[in-house]
């Protein structure tokens, strides 16, 4: 009864605010509509946009994917989650259905070991280390950039530097035509799993120099498929239950420029209630867990060039994080086990870059963090967080080489209300890297980075009641990478551009932590035991082409090969199994026609067999999956604005799959979308 | 062209391993060990626990006669049932020609036939956790009495006919009962308490099976586990403490008096009673070094004290990670002791003589956990 009422609130909420944004916002409208040449200036525009990103890829000393707000518009996705399955060296950890977690782990090293960044600042979560990538749309997103290793760039934030790999979220900023002041887009996504997803976007420029941009989406969905499980003998077909979602997300934001600088500003807020779809198990499919999330957070960014060789850059966030856990089969002397858990966290953050002479910088950054978590949970020690991260760093650019090194040092100061604290920590941690152009008339690079980084023991690793231990290290990581970039663009052929990738790296985990049985089942404890080496290959390949005037194909390629071994200890009968989650193949494939107005896609994810226990043997053994994603749109002007109509078929040949065991992936599904754009 | 072939032959080959294969059922898999065809018991039904939400529970069969150790038997005898035999195998009992396992979280006992582990039929019994018999009935622990209720943290106890595989009649008792042992006509129950700490329970509930009443319950120490009778009508009774100040320990009961005779100060994780003998052992985690500290105990039962002598002898106790289940052979009177490793590997089973000298051991499923003997 609570639930039907809550639903209903949001979806009143929801239809409230709307309600609100239009009225106020189409009332003064001026009349705006995009004519044959603001198109063709549109066209010149992406295909400079795209030179300039695929020549980034290609100089950028550390591997960079990119999707660029074309792509991320075209691919059947609805969250950041769905988008980062095509990138090479990625799994996607997803409990399945829209509700449910998504964490990415990049090269094996684990999902703590990746950073998240949402417009320059980092998407921290204290208490497990894991950022839900299916909490982020992607309706108002430019771009998605994931880094193996870091941000190739010295003005960026010293938390840029502190995590094994990045991956940074752009959200559009406001870019008005001339004469246009406004701009406003609604989108309705409507298909399975009963999903009704409208959103809204309007940009406003208030002046020449501050632009502003609201956008508002609210998810509503039952969460039901259908799911099979069969072993040839036993051949069950259920509908997944406790899968609803309803969520509402508000982003405010504001551009301003200024002499030799800008800035940004932005208030984001992400209210959330969903059913916690468990396990499916022999004689039991059905669930009656909740969570419910308020995240709220307000950040800005402000870069400014003090000289001719001086800039600086400055940023700021406050955010809170509130979620609640109800589980019903679990009967407390007080009721249901009902946990609630806040986290908080301050951070600010300076950078400064200068130039000595032409081709040699130096560049300096310092972050502070305040972390704190409560939970109404016994024994809970109230723990919060110090962290000061100091970086120096420099780059040498000469014609052919670029070379940049920087040491990080943190310092981690714990402290606790009750019961004891893990203490002080201080680590230095280097990274090294290099991009040469070795031949004159050919855009071939060689690059290779070395970088040494480590996670903190997050706060449930350290403190979570009967399993966090306050003696534990950090997990430490070495990546050492070689690789192969071509790019080459072809202005007015029929082959648009080559663009060619390749990697190989090896990785090693030092004391990785790892749950381990304490002195019972009711008392598992974190250790600092494994150790996990990683050989991997990595192929990215793009090109497009016109084989007729008027039809354009994109074609992008991705293969990923890893040998990820657990070398813990030859006493095991493990000793070197590949560890759980990690398949030895994989890779992807996405195609883009354009004609006209018509566009179409096609999209193919492959990940191969993996065990999902240590051991590698029968009993843990899982099946490769496979998925195509096809989808056909087509886009017609108005008189005022256009309409974008994109109708997508995912898993096209309902594969039933498992990403993790007996959490079903859905089969076969729909989506329907309607993009009006002002 | 001979090279395009090839080419074409390894492209294929690829192509044909990256896809998936026909479903199957999971395969047993045969170890071969020393035969003694001289047992008297024939061999030893184990259930692997297996890791929450894996859906890994598995059966294994021991048969002593011939020497053949067998894991993962139930998939192969049962393949028609939907994701098999379930999520955390909590305890397994033997009565009469049906063999029970008590699957956790798939809130179900299986009823399978002894002889053969084909399933006869399931009972239904959310959160259910241990099984014990008498009398042509079974008793089965369960941790939730009413589902759904956020006032009755209760569990119960269930009375299931035998022949007809139904819940005849449901007592409730303290929140979070565990295991049970029957003495006469009164069945002890220990109640934990698990889901509320610190507000553990610390009683054990008795019930009178005629009228399937809890008539009393008897105060002991927080958080009970384990309770086994011996046969001087006894309990032996262990509390897992708090995991943190307050210890384990190991309670002795008289049942005339309703009273704690005797304390042992040793974390008994684990006990099996056969004959005048306790075999026991005890896991206690040492905040100071930050590991268990693992020990082996016998205790005479009779005079109810703790014996000089091991069941494990030779040093290879060493080897054991984490011990997780044990069990004496009634005639042979060999003991042996499972190894649950770090839970997320197949585990060990451990073979001791009675001199304490390992005889063999083999390599079983998830958690190797609890062992019923087929005579």
């Amino acid at each position: 009864m609570t639930q039907k009422h809550s639903a209903y609130a949001g979806t009143m909420l929801f239809f409230l605010c709307s309600t609100i944004l239009w009225t106020g916002f189409l009332w003064p409208l001026n009349t705006w509509a995009q004519t044959d040449s603001t198109k063709k200036a549109t066209q010149l525009k992406e295909v400079q946009i795209r030179e300039y990103r695929l020549t980034e890829q290609s100089k950028s000393p550390t591997p960079l994917q990119i999707l660029s707000s074309e792509d991320l518009k075209r691919i059947n996705s609805l969250s950041v989650a769905d988008a980062i399955r095509y990138f090479s060296g990625v799994q996607l950890k997803d409990y399945g259905g829209i509700g449910g977690l998504k964490t990415v782990n990049v090269r094996s090293l684990g999902t703590n070991h990746t950073a998240v960044f949402l417009d320059g600042v980092q998407v921290g979560n204290a208490q497990n280390g894991q950022v839900d990538l299916g909490k982020f749309s992607l309706s108002n997103l430019d771009e998605i950039a994931l880094y193996s290793g870091q941000k190739p760039e010295l003005l960026i934030p010293a938390k840029g530097y502190a995590s094994a790999s990045s991956i940074y979220l752009k959200t559009k900023a406001p870019d008005f035509e001339e004469n246009q002041r406004k701009q406003v887009e609604l989108t309705l996504k409507s298909g399975s799993f009963g999903l009704i997803n409208p959103s809204l976007i309007y940009r406003y420029k208030v002046s020449e120099n501050l632009s502003a941009s609201i956008n508002t989406e609210y998810i509503h969905a039952d969460g039901k498929y259908k799911f099979r499980y069969t072993n040839g003998v036993f051949d069950t077909t259920a509908v997944r239950n406790n899968g609803d979602v309803e969520r509402f997300r508000l982003q405010a934001l504001l551009f301003g420029k200024f002499k030799n600088g800008k800035w940004h500003a932005q208030a984001y807020s992400f209210l959330s209630d969903r059913g916690l779809p468990g396990a499916i198990v022999s004689n039991r499919f059905d669930f009656t867990q909740r969570i419910w999330d308020r995240d709220f957070f307000i950040q800005g960014s402000m870069e400014k060039k003090l000289s001719d060789r001086f800039s600086i850059l400055i940023n700021g966030k406050y955010g809170y994080v509130y979620q609640r856990y109800l589980d019903p089969d679990y009967v407390t002397t007080t009721g249901f086990l009902d946990n609630r858990f806040k986290e908080q966290e301050a951070y600010l953050s300076f950078s400064g870059k200068y130039k000595i002479n032409s081709v040699w910088e130096a560049a300096y950054a310092a972050d502070y963090s305040y972390q704190t978590l409560d939970a109404n949970i016994y024994r809970f020690p109230y723990p919060n967080r110090n962290t000061f991260l100091n970086v120096l760093g420099s780059s040498l650019t000469l014609k052919k080489l670029t070379i940049q090194a920087n040491v990080l040092s943190t310092t981690v100061i714990d402290q606790v209300k009750l019961y004891s604290s893990a203490g002080n920590k201080q680590v230095f941690s280097p990274t090294v890297m290099l991009s040469w152009k070795f031949l004159n008339n050919q855009d071939i690079r060689i690059r290779a980075f070395y970088k040494d980084i480590f996670r903190m023991p997050t706060f449930n690793d350290l403190y979570y009641t009967f399993i966090g231990n306050t003696l534990l290290n950090p997990e430490y990581t070495k990546q050492y990478d070689v690789g192969i970039t071509y790019f080459k663009n072809f202005n007015d052929k029929r082959i648009k551009f080559i663009d060619f990738q390749t990697d190989v790296y090896y990785n090693r985990i030092i004391d990785k932590i790892v749950a381990q049985p304490g002195a019972n089942l009711y008392r598992w404890i974190m250790y600092n035991i494994g150790l996990v080496n990683i050989h991997g290959l990595e192929i990215n390949a793009k090109t497009a082409f016109e084989p007729c005037n008027a039809l354009v194909v994109n074609i992008a390629l991705n293969y990923t090969y890893q040998k990820a071994v657990d070398v813990t200890s030859k006493q095991e009968e493990t000793y070197r199994d590949q560890i759980p989650y990690i398949p030895k193949n994989s890779g992807s494939f996405l195609a883009r026609i354009d004609y006209h107005n018509w566009h179409a896609n096609y999209g193919f994810i492959y990940t191969g067999f993996r065990y999902n226990q240590k051991a590698n043997n029968i009993y843990n053994y899982m099946e490769p999956w496979y998925t195509h994603d096809a989808a056909i749109g087509y886009e017609f002007k108005l008189k005022n604005g256009s309409i974008n109509i994109n109708g997508e078929v995912n898993n096209l040949l309902n594969q039933y799959y498992d990403l993790i065991p007996n959490f079903p992936m859905p089969g076969r599904n729909y989506r329907l979308t309607l993009n009006y754009k002002l | 062209m001979k090279h395009l072939k090839f080419t074409i032959n390894i492209l294929f080959l690829v192509v044909l391993a990256s896809c998936r294969k026909d479903p199957k059922p999971l395969p047993s898999e045969i170890s071969r060990l020393e035969p003694e065809p001289t047992s008297a018991v024939k061999g030893f039904y184990l259930v692997n626990e297996g890791n929450m939400n894996m859906n890994k529970a598995s059966l294994d069969y021991m048969d002593l006669v011939n020497g053949i150790y067998t894991r993962n038997l139930y998939n192969q005898v049962n393949p028609e049932v939907t994701k098999g035999l379930g999520d955390v195998g909590n305890d397994i009992g033997r009565y009469g020609s049906k063999l029970y396992v008590v699957v956790n979280v798939s809130n179900k006992v299986e009823v399978l036939n002894v002889k053969t582990g084909k399933k006869i039929g399931q009972i239904n019994i959310t959160n259910c956790r241990y099984i014990t018999f008498n009398n042509g009935k079974a008793y089965i622990s369960a941790y939730l009495g009413k589902v759904g209720d956020p006032k009755a943290p209760n569990g119960i106890v269930a009375e299931i006919d035998t022949a007809t595989l139904s819940i005849n009649r449901t007592v409730e008792v303290g929140r979070q009962p565990e295991e049970m042992a029957i003495i006469g006509s009164k069945l002890y129950v220990t109640n934990s308490g698990g889901y509320s700490p610190p507000d553990y329970e610390h009683t054990l509930s008795v019930i009178d099976l005629p009228s399937f009443n809890e008539i009393k319950r008897i105060e002991v120490a927080i958080n009970l586990h384990r309770v086994k009778a011996d046969r001087y009508g006894d309990l032996y009774v262990t509390s897992r403490g708090d995991y943190y100040s307050i210890p384990s320990k190991l309670f002795v009961i008289d049942t005339q008096t309703d009273q704690i005779k005797k304390v042992f100060n040793i974390a008994a994780g684990n006990l099996v009673i056969d004959d005048d003998y306790a075999y026991i052992y005890s896991t206690e985690w040492n905040y100071v070094v930050g590991k268990n500290k693992i020990s082996y105990n016998m205790i005479n039962v009779k005079d109810e004290t703790i014996m000089d002598r091991k069941f494990i002898t030779d040093g290879t106790e060493k080897d054991i990670k984490i011990p997780y289940g044990i069990a004496v052979n009634p005639t042979s009177k060999d003991v042996y002791v499972t190894d649950a490793k770090d839970y997320v590997t197949p585990g060990k089973l451990h073979c001791y003589s009675s001199e304490g000298r390992l005889k063999w051991s083999v390599t079983t499923g998830d958690i190797p956990a609890h062992i019923a003997f087929i005579n």
